[in-house]
């Protein structure tokens, strides 16, 4: 018998299960391909770059296939959650705590000090890490790796290999399949290969991810972009164009059919890493009214922050050159304000009665804009607005929420707040979506009538911190701004209550304080207000 | 202020606080000796298999309740003095009621078998069958086998939860088969195949004669009635059924049966005393259901109705048309309408299932009329507003079999049975005709 005294306190962390020979084996290898790495970082001198290189990678690769079939494929199909609670790197315990840490401050090496890397600075050749991964550059794009080359290929690796295992564990879930093959396509081709090849054709043309949009790439309109893709003419003016489409028609479009979820959870890198590699952690994400009064107030904040940059940095360079952009400064700034009431003015026209207390929040974050519109005009030079330099602005955003936020936070402490960390409290992009979707989508997560039981697991494994069972209890369907349509919350419930859709507009919201099951008459008499 | 009590703080009594306070400012106070707050019972078994903490089966935050004003006061009624409108707590204390409302659930059956009270027995239903669960099987090396008496929702959910820590467990079921006194033949034949497709020793038409004991008082092992057998555990699971928790009401005048006594407007013979949820009975059972029902959904429906009689809008208590679900290991189960484990004598089934056997549905209809009255459904999600409208329109057997597509729930991408089925129905109608 155990010495270990288990009485009721184990209720929270009783004995976990252990893991089997086969998984002993695999994480062995996999820690092998990583210790590699961690060589290479150290400035190990590998003879043959190459080989090392594609030898840590595989022996990553291997190590968790290996380890994630024996996981799954020697049990029936089903939900896995047994245990997730009782693993130490699931539940916040000391392997979550330092996994949190060790990721963290990769992340603040990764973006602050690449040269503890390897990254060459002045010319000089990459050593360390970097330097390890110089074969594979070179090899697709015939130039020397950087710190954003490792980081990429890390990442679609991550991706692929931990979408494997996602697509065992749900191997009875079509959605949950076809879903992680997209995000790993979108990764590997959009994120990865493509942009590598796009170099090799034409070097002139800016680093783009052509499934990322304004404001999730906020750098987009930078001058040196637009510079750059102004002189190379048809297909630097095609994906300028591209970029601006994305945001005003084509994602508006897909989100009002699909919500979304088709950017969020279908094809999204930040997305893509949160539903694979940061899987084990979605039960993490706090479920408090205060997690969301505070995500709403969050990244709404960096949408105006965001917008509000990128204006400004634009606005500053369109004075430089009148040959060269026809757009002035002062039309510039009109038709965003333009552009901002007409989409003010007709939310409150349409929404206003159902938005109720939000639209009053709205207006603050509309008049700000607005104000800063105005402050622009007034106090703006070729380099400065607001008496500050815009460059200044936009290396603010490029710190603290760009690097800071999305990457640190919102990669680096997965283990502790759960992996949609950042797409539910700071991504300017999923409040952009989330708006489109609360107001004009045709998706919602339909409740099944009575069948409802309350058991929680919908609101635990639910990644983004929505109750989804304070809906579900109450026959209520999920329209939530928040919600990415990842589709964990109809997978996991035992009773069949949850349905991701898209179907008609009306009736999508139908907040019943009853539900199905009682007789007709009781039903008019409780939902009398 | 009229002042409500309510007895029991699970799903009716919560309903019904929730909804007096919407409806009123009357002052409510709840009692419960088991937990200081609302919890989702049919949960439990996840804390155990850890998919979730104990703090996740609490459907509102803790604040929820100071918000609403809802008193909650954690204690044992061990009497109700109706003549002077005042509980009796175990610790002394008193409390006085304008209106009492009972919601004490249920407790799990115990027959008399010997040694049903030693260490290591215990049933699965409340909080602290759970602690004890934890005390006795933390794992398979302190809990070498676990044997589970009674083959009902309560019985497969501890097999599936003793399972998840690779507990080996031997499952005695009184039936041939795995409750197939609800579950029509096909449907229980399938369960059982799955049961033992999990590693879980199933032993059908088997029952319990008694718990042997070791020299502390703690379980040993079970004897079998019908082979003699003896099978060595540390933990025996008593899942054979639910009955009311009524027994402190014993001496309170308040008219009894297996449960407390209800008229439809879930009134006892005492005035302004109220019952819901598992431990009412209904004088006379409401259409097939029956007169004690232990179901979720009746308890927050209860809870839903007596709120409405106590502020003021005196209804009765008018369940819409059954429905239920539940999910045994892998396989979800919905049914809505009836479809009898014994068919009746009116009733004629359509059986489907599919080559994978862990997807099978159970249509019933009427012999004659061919009136639609019930569909059983194994791994496939359903509607259930469709089919209450269905049931409502009185549609016949061949109108829903032509439109189940419609009321199919099953995620995005999911493969699709419906013409299977159809086709599967048609001929099997061409045979028969």
């Amino acid at each position: 018998m155990s010495n270990k005294l288990n009485h009721s306190m184990s209720l929270a962390s009783p004995d976990t299960k252990g893991i089997s020979t086969k998984q002993k084996i695999a994480l062995a290898t996999g820690l092998i391909g990583l210790f590699i790495l961690v060589l290479a970082l150290l400035n190990t001198n590998f003879p043959n770059q190459g080989v090392f290189l594609t030898l840590s990678l595989i022996l990553i690769s291997i190590g968790t296939i290996i380890y994630a079939n024996d996981a799954y494929l020697t049990k029936l199909e089903g939900i896995k959650n047994d245990g997730v609670w009782f693993k130490s790197i699931s539940s916040r315990g000391i392997i979550g705590w330092l996994t949190g840490v060790v990721l963290t401050a990769f992340y603040i090496v990764l973006y602050f000090y690449p040269e503890l890397l390897g990254q060459g600075t002045n010319g000089e050749a990459n050593t360390g890490l970097i330097g390890l991964f110089d074969p594979l550059s070179q090899l697709l794009s015939g130039r020397p790796a950087s710190q954003w080359f490792v980081y990429g290929t890390l990442y679609t690796i991550a991706i692929i290999v931990f979408g494997y295992k996602f697509i065992l564990k749900y191997r009875h879930n079509r959605y949950q399949q076809l879903r992680t093959v997209s995000v790993m396509f979108f990764q590997l081709g959009f994120a990865f290969l493509i942009p590598e090849f796009m170099y090799v054709m034409n070097s002139d043309l800016p680093y783009y991810d052509l499934k990322n949009m304004w404001p999730l790439n906020y750098y987009n309109f930078d001058q040196y972009r637009i510079d750059s893709f102004i002189n190379n003419e048809t297909v630097g003016l095609g994906l300028l164009i591209f970029g601006i489409l994305s945001i005003f028609v084509i994602s508006p479009f897909l989100t009002y059919k699909y919500g979304k979820r088709w950017y969020c959870s279908w094809v999204c890198g930040c997305g893509g890493l949160a539903e694979t590699a940061g899987d084990s952690f979605r039960q993490l994400s706090s479920k408090k009214m205060s997690a969301w009064k505070l995500e709403r107030w969050l990244i709404h904040t960096v949408l105006v922050f965001s917008v509000v940059m990128t204006t400004a940095v634009i606005h500053t360079y369109l004075g430089y050159d009148p040959n060269k952009y026809w757009l002035t400064k002062d039309l510039f700034l009109l038709l965003v304000a333009g552009f901002l009431v007409l989409v003010f003015a007709s939310v409150l026209f349409f929404k206003g009665k159902e938005l109720g207390k939000d639209a009053k929040y709205g207006a603050i974050g509309f008049f700000v804009v607005i104000l800063s519109l105005v402050g622009m005009h007034f106090t703006g030079t070729t380099t400065e607005v607001f008496f500050l330099k815009a460059g200044g602005l936009r290396s603010a955003y490029g710190l603290y929420i760009g690097s800071i936020f999305s990457g640190v936070i919102g990669t680096g402490f997965y283990p502790i707040l759960g992996n949609r960390a950042w797409c539910r409290f700071g991504c300017p992009m999923a409040a952009i979506l989330g708006f489109q979707q609360r107001l004009f989508s045709k998706f919602r997560i339909t409740t099944n009538g009575g069948q409802c039981i309350s058991c929680g697991n919908c609101s635990t494994y639910c990644e983004m911190g929505i109750d989804v069972r304070s809906y579900a209890q109450k026959g209520e369907n999920i329209v939530r701004s928040s919600c990415v349509g990842c589709g964990v919350c109809s997978a996991v419930c035992p009773r069949g209550v949850l349905k991701l859709e898209n179907d008609g507009l009306d009736g999508r919201i139908n907040s019943t304080e009853i539900l199905l099951g009682n007789d007709v008459d009781l039903m008019d008499f409780v939902n009398k207000k | 202020m009229e002042h409500i009590v309510i007895i029991g703080n699970g799903i009716s009594g919560v309903t019904a606080a929730r909804h007096i306070r919407k409806m009123s400012d009357k002052k409510i106070t709840i009692i419960s000796a088991e937990t200081d707050f609302f919890f989702s019972r049919t949960a439990l078994m996840y804390v155990y298999m850890g998919h979730m903490k104990f703090e996740h089966t609490q459907p509102y935050e803790n604040w929820f309740w100071d918000k609403n004003r809802i008193e909650l006061k954690k204690g044992y009624v061990s009497n109700v003095d109706h003549q002077n409108n005042q509980l009796l707590f175990k610790s002394g204390e008193t409390l006085s009621y304008d209106k009492l409302i009972i919601a004490t659930g249920s407790k799990p059956n115990k027959f008399g078998w010997p040694g049903q009270d030693l260490d290591g027995v215990m049933g699965m239903y409340h909080k602290q069958d759970l602690e004890n669960l934890e005390k006795y099987a933390p794992n398979n090396s302190v809990c070498k086998r676990a044997v589970i008496v009674g083959g009902g929702l309560i019985g497969i959910e501890l097999a599936e939860m003793l399972n998840s820590r690779g507990i080996p467990v031997t499952f005695l079921v009184r039936e041939k088969s795995f409750w197939d006194a609800v579950l029509p033949a096909g449907e229980s034949a399938m369960i059982n195949r799955h049961i033992k497709n999990h590693h879980i020793d199933l032993r059908l038409g088997m029952n319990l004669k008694e718990i042997i004991s070791d020299e502390h008082g703690k379980v040993k092992g079970v004897v079998i009635q019908e082979t003699g057998e003896v099978i060595d555990c540390n933990v025996v699971g008593l899942t054979a059924g639910v009955s009311p928790n009524v027994d402190f009401l014993k001496e309170s005048g308040i008219e009894l049966g297996r449960g407390i006594k209800v008229n439809r407007h879930l009134e006892t013979n005492i005035p302004n005393i109220y019952a819901i949820g598992d431990c009412a009975e209904q004088h006379e059972a409401i259409g097939n259901r029956r007169p004690i029902e232990a179901v979720w959904y009746t308890g927050r429906m209860m809870g839903e109705t007596v709120a409405q009689t106590i502020c003021g809008n005196k209804i009765e208590y008018k369940p819409g048309h059954w429905f239920n679900s539940a999910k045994f290991l892998d396989i979800e189960y919905q049914t809505y309408g009836w479809v009898f484990g014994k068919p009746k004598e009116y009733e004629e089934q359509f059986h489907w299932k599919h080559e994978d056997d862990t997807k099978c549905l159970t249509v019933s209809y009427h012999k004659d009329t061919r009136e639609f009255l019930g569909l059983n459904t194994f791994g496939i999600r359903m509607r259930h507003e469709v089919f209450d409208k269905w049931l409502t329109e009185k549609r016949d057997v061949d109108y829903v079999m032509q439109h189940l597509e419609e009321a199919n729930f099953d995620p995005e991408f999911y493969k699709t049975y419906e013409t299977t089925i159809l086709s599967t129905f048609t001929s099997s109608q061409l045979k028969t005709a």
